[in-house]
């Protein structure tokens, strides 16, 4: 299951080459970014409201010891944009669209619909992976933002009823809290999550072995691997954007 | 049948010298030698599994030699870029086996894929008109807006064959265009690669087990043997032989 370190950065290496040459395929770009999120939408909403409604009622209590529930907007706000959002959004699109590309692209190489495309002088690297490498690390961030918001307006409702706290109260309260460094670490992160499931897809699609069963193989290992490295690259940035908060 | 090898032009499109070609331990090719001519029809005959998708596969680049010497169009297919390689391509037409339609696109859109990523200048019409008169050549414009997965087998084949056509190329590779086939749609298959080869001038390489597909449409005939072409010739001169490895084809075709 496990692949050489040296062959993932060659692929990569040859998807920073090919993806900034033209021919662009735009429409395919596009068509993908779409269908990204188009999978995943409706998982990511539910997930997310539901997080920021459960996150804001577990909170509560030891909040309350302190009587400091007033400061749960801020808590939910900061966990949300910080490690919740881009966490969740990540590992539901490991799930959902890494296994797609991954079975997507295997299949294409099984039934040599990847070897027509060469055959018949297109680049099936630029078409196929570019696309869908860039796709999900311009997609990715988007959702995570969408996931942080939903979740705020979850963790709103359970305020609002508990403690009556207007939206503008909620999202004033929440929003100070929130610093030009967490925006900028969790996009960060979410762009390099949203490359990882992209290029994990890909390879394992592009790569996969002959037969029915390596089409299955290419998904399977598409989430487990995603969702591995996406922790442990979860685990290094958080040390990483460590150092710039004191 | 009137010979058609009397009129072919003596010029070589492919040439290859050498070919070796293993996987693991298992020596597939072991120095083929094999020309083909300009606008001519080379059959390539074979029991199955003796490598003959895996060299007509080297000589676009899918696979590459182990040893020997692959040219096509005066260019070495392993030695050339990337690029040079893509542009050989487009005057190398390849119809795979099993077709390899791109099964999330429509018939129109599988037709149009080569087209309009190598001919970026053509107007919406003149892409659209350029597939219709393919289908129309292949006879399956009904088709244009069904996906792979609502065709038959033969259908898949048509369009296969279309989708390859449609670049215009100046040689034709067919792996097995009338393996499980119906004997009408083999005739249909094997017309319509004789009216490729008038229309457009082609040179092909056409590999099949069946025989009379093999006589309809080969000015010549190679069979490729333990990994290499022992025996080359007419139609007549490769089968006038004792040799068991070849006779069974014959029978089996002809007598039973
Ligand atoms: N990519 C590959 N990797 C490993 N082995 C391969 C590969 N492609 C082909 N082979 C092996 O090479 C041999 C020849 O295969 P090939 O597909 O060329 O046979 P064929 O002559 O076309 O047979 P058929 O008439 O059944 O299509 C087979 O034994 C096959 O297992
Ligand atoms: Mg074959």
């Amino acid at each position: 299951m496990f692949i050489t370190l040296s062959d993932v950065f060659q692929f990569m290496g040859r998807f920073f080459k090919e993806a900034f040459m033209p021919p662009y395929e735009g429409r395919e770009l596009l068509k993908q970014c779409y269908d990204i999120g188009y999978k995943s939408l409706a998982l990511i909403s539910l997930t997310g409201f539901i997080t920021g409604i459960v996150f804001t009622k577990q909170s509560r209590p030891s909040l309350a010891e302190f009587g400091a529930t007033s400061w749960l907007p801020s808590l939910v706000g900061i966990a949300l944009l910080r490690t919740l959002a881009p966490l969740l959004t990540s590992l539901i699109a490991a799930g959902k669209v890494g296994s797609s590309i991954g079975a997507e692209l295997g299949s294409m190489r099984v039934t040599e619909q990847i070897d027509a495309m060469e055959v018949s002088a297109t680049n099936p690297f630029k078409f196929l992976v570019s696309t869908r490498v860039m796709a999900c690390t311009i997609t990715i961030p988007i959702l995570t933002f969408y996931t942080a918001l939903v979740g705020m307006l979850g963790a709103l409702l359970n305020v609002a009823m508990s403690e009556g706290t207007s939206a503008r109260l909620f999202f004033q309260a929440s929003l100070e809290s929130i610093t030009f460094l967490d925006i900028t670490a969790s996009t960060i992160k979410a762009v390099l999550f949203g490359f990882t499931i992209g290029v994990v897809g890909c390879y394992q699609g592009y790569y996969s072995s002959k037969g029915t069963e390596g089409v299955g193989k290419a998904a399977n290992s598409s989430v487990v691997i995603g969702m591995f490295l996406i922790f442990i690259e979860e685990v290094v940035s958080v040390q990483f954007f460590g150092l710039f908060r004191t | 049948m009137v010979s058609k090898t009397t009129d072919i032009d003596r010029e070589k499109v492919i040439e290859i010298k050498g070919l070796h070609k293993s996987f693991g331990d298992y020596q597939v090719l072991r120095g083929v030698d094999l020309d083909l001519y300009k606008r001519e029809n080379l059959v390539v005959l074979g029991k199955s599994g003796t490598g003959k998708s895996v060299l007509i596969k080297i000589i676009v680049g899918l696979l590459t030699p182990d040893a020997g010497e692959v040219k096509v169009l005066g260019r070495i297919v392993d030695q050339i870029s990337y690029r040079e390689l893509l542009e050989l391509r487009l005057k190398v037409g390849f119809s795979f086996q099993n077709s390899a339609l791109y099964d999330s696109m429509t018939v129109r859109e599988n037709l149009e894929f080569p087209l309009v990523r190598n001919q970026r200048r053509l107007t919406r019409g003149e892409v659209n008109s350029a597939v219709e008169e393919m289908l129309d050549a292949v006879g399956l414009l009904q088709t244009i807006n069904q996906m792979p997965s609502e065709l038959s087998g033969g259908q898949r084949k048509r369009i296969g064959i279309a989708r390859t056509l449609i670049l215009r190329p100046e040689i034709m590779l067919y792996d097995e265009p009338t393996a499980g086939l119906d004997p009408i749609t083999c005739l249909e298959i094997n017309s319509l690669i004789n009216e490729v080869q008038e229309r457009f001038h082609t040179s092909s390489i056409i590999i099949t087990h069946d025989l009379t597909c093999a006589k309809a449409v080969g000015d010549r005939v190679a069979m490729l043997l333990d990994g290499r072409f022992e025996r080359q010739g007419t139609f007549e001169e490769v089968f006038a032989t004792d040799d068991q490895r070849v006779k069974p084809f014959y029978d089996y075709n002809f007598i039973q």
